[in-house]
C-alpha cells in the first residue's frame, strides 16, 4: 500500500492529459497534421474508418510500450531503424490478423494497413514520447492519440458518407440508410464529390475551422 | 555492468538479435493464419460462382455457408483453353485439390490476366485478329467452365477478368441451359473507385445482365456497357455515370471471355 501511494497513481492528473490532450489541443491530425493522408483516403465508408482507427490505435500503443520498454537498450545510432523494424512488424501483423478474421474489412482496406506504417503519427510518438517516458505513460499516449486521429476520421466520414451515399455503415449494424428515398424522389442527388479523395480536405478544413474558432488558444499568429 | 550503447558492436549484435527475433515472430504467425485466409477466399470464390447462377435463394449466401453447399450445386468442372480443348473434366465427386492447377476451380483469374493476356492486349493494340491469333496460341490462358444444376436445370457459371481504370476486374456469369441467355452475374475488383467504379459488384449493375443473351440469329454478339440512359436492346446494359473506364472494362472481359465460351457450347453441343 504505502509503495502506492509514493508512486504515481495511475489515472493522475498528468496521465489523464496524455489521453485528453490529443483529443483537441495538440490534435494529431487537425493541430500536427500528420496522418492526413489516411484520413482522405479511408474515410468514404464509415465503417472503414473505424477499423482504420482501431488498427492504427492498436499499432501505436503496441509500438509505443515496446519503444519504451526497450528505450534504455536501443542503439543511439540505429534508433529510427529499430522504431521502423517495430511498428512495420506490427503493421505486418494487423494486416494479417485481418486477412484472417475479418476478411471483407481487410479487402475494403487493401493498401491502407500496409500504409499505416507511413502514418507519421505513429514514428513521431514514438520518437518524441515512447523514447523518453515510461511504459504506462507511453501506452496512455498512444491511445490519446490513437482515439484523436480516430476521432476526426469519424468525423470526416460522417459527412462523406451521409452526404455522398446516403447512408451510415456501422460495423455490427451494417448499411443504415440515412437519407430517405422520398427525398430522391423529390430531386436531390449524392454529391459524388463527396465520395473522392478532396472532399476530405474540405472537411478537415471546416473542422480546423470550427476547433480554432471554440479554442483560440490554438490560433497561431 | 557498463555496456557501451555507442559502441559499433553493441549496435551490429542489437540489429541481429532483433532481425532474428522480429523474422522468426512474423514467420510464425503468417504461417500459422494461413490456412484460414486460404479458407477465405476459397469459401468467396465459392459464393461467387454460386451467385452468378441467379438463383433467388443465393441473394443472401453467406461466405461462410458457400464451402458446405458447392457441391449440392456444382455437378462439373471443366477447363477448356482458347481453342474449345478440354483441359481438365472433373465431376462434383472428385475433390478440389489445390496441386491440380488446370482443375476449373484453381484457375486464378487474375494472374492468368496480368501474366497471359495483358501482354498480348498491349503488344498488339487496335488488331483485333492479331490479338485472337496471339491468344489462341498461348497456353497460358485457361477458361473454367462450372456447370451446375437445380432441379433438373442446367446451368453454366463462365468467368471473365480484365483491367478496369485502376487495377483488375474480373466476374462469374452465370447463363441458363441455352448457353446464351444470362441468369445472374457477379463482378469483383480490386481497386476501382469507391462510389463510382465500385458500384459493378452492386446489385442493381449485376442484375442488368439477367435475361440479356450473347448470341443474335446464330452469331456471337457481346454484352456492350452503354453510357447510362440509352434504351437497351438485349446486348446492352446500363454503364455507370462517372467511372466510364470501369465500363470499358468489363465491355472488353466480358467481349473477350465470352467469344470463346460461345464458340466453345457451338462446337460442343453435348454440353
Amino acid at each position: 500500500m504505502s509503495e502506492e501511494k509514493k508512486s504515481e497513481p495511475l489515472f493522475s492528473k498528468k496521465n489523464k492529459a496524455l489521453i485528453t490532450n490529443p483529443l483537441n489541443s495538440i490534435n494529431p491530425v487537425t493541430i500536427q497534421v500528420l496522418g492526413i493522408c489516411s484520413a482522405l483516403a479511408v474515410t468514404v465508408q464509415m465503417d472503414n474508418a473505424i477499423i482504420m482507427s482501431l488498427a492504427v490505435t492498436a499499432v501505436l500503443i503496441i509500438g509505443n510500450v515496446l519503444v519504451s520498454l526497450m528505450r534504455n537498450i536501443i542503439p543511439g545510432k540505429i534508433r529510427i531503424i529499430v522504431q521502423l523494424v517495430i511498428v512495420a512488424a506490427l503493421v505486418i501483423i494487423v494486416d494479417q490478423v485481418l486477412k484472417a478474421y475479418v476478411y471483407d474489412v481487410s479487402k475494403k482496406l487493401s493498401v491502407f494497413v500496409g500504409l499505416i506504417i507511413t502514418n507519421c503519427i505513429i514514428m513521431g510518438r514514438l520518437e518524441a514520447f515512447a523514447l523518453g517516458n515510461k511504459s504506462w505513460a507511453s501506452a496512455l499516449d498512444g491511445l490519446g492519440n490513437g482515439i484523436g486521429y480516430g476521432l476526426v476520421l469519424v468525423v470526416v466520414a460522417f459527412f462523406k458518407e451521409v452526404f455522398g451515399s446516403g447512408t451510415l455503415t456501422i460495423p455490427g449494424l451494417g448499411k443504415l440508410t440515412i437519407i430517405p428515398e422520398s427525398v430522391y424522389d423529390m430531386g436531390y442527388m449524392d454529391n459524388g464529390l463527396m465520395l473522392l479523395p478532396p472532399s476530405s480536405l474540405f472537411i478537415v478544413a471546416v473542422y480546423i475551422w470550427v476547433q480554432k474558432t471554440r479554442n483560440p488558444e490554438l490560433i497561431e499568429d | 555492468m557498463a555496456i557501451d550503447r555507442d559502441s559499433n558492436v553493441y549496435t551490429i549484435v542489437f540489429a541481429t538479435v532483433m532481425v532474428v527475433i522480429v523474422g522468426g515472430l512474423l514467420a510464425f504467425i503468417a504461417s500459422s493464419l494461413k490456412p484460414i485466409q486460404k479458407a477465405n477466399t476459397t469459401n468467396e470464390k465459392m459464393q461467387n460462382i454460386l451467385q452468378a447462377i441467379g438463383l433467388e435463394e443465393m441473394r443472401t449466401l453467406q461466405r461462410d455457408e458457400a464451402g458446405a453447399i458447392f457441391n449440392d450445386f456444382v455437378k462439373r468442372r471443366v477447363t477448356i483453353n482458347y481453342k474449345g480443348e478440354i483441359l481438365s473434366d472433373k465431376s462434383a465427386a472428385d475433390a478440389i485439390d489445390p496441386q491440380d492447377k488446370l482443375d476449373a476451380f484453381n484457375i486464378d483469374l487474375r494472374k492468368e490476366y496480368s501474366r497471359a493476356v495483358k501482354p498480348i492486349l498491349s503488344a498488339n493494340k487496335g488488331d483485333d485478329e492479331a490479338i485472337k491469333t496471339a491468344l489462341s496460341q498461348s497456353e497460358a490462358i485457361h477458361f473454367p467452365i462450372f456447370i451446375c444444376e437445380k432441379d433438373g436445370q442446367k446451368y453454366y457459371v463462365l468467368s471473365a477478368s480484365g483491367k478496369g481504370l485502376w487495377d483488375d476486374v474480373w466476374g462469374y456469369i452465370g447463363f441458363k441451359a441455352d448457353g446464351e441467355t444470362v441468369n445472374g452475374a457477379v463482378f469483383d475488383h480490386k481497386g476501382e473507385t469507391p462510389g463510382l467504379g465500385s458500384i459493378i459488384t452492386e446489385a442493381w449493375f449485376e442484375d442488368q445482365f439477367v435475361g440479356k443473351t450473347i448470341a443474335e440469329n446464330g452469331a456471337f454478339t457481346p454484352i456492350k456497357v452503354l453510357k447510362p440512359g440509352k434504351n437497351l436492346n438485349n446486348h446492352q446494359v446500363d454503364g455507370i455515370s462517372g467511372a466510364t473506364f470501369t465500363g470499358v472494362g468489363v465491355d472488353e472481359m466480358l467481349t473477350r471471355n465470352l467469344e470463346v465460351y460461345y464458340n466453345f457450347f457451338k462446337n460442343n453441343s453435348e454440353f
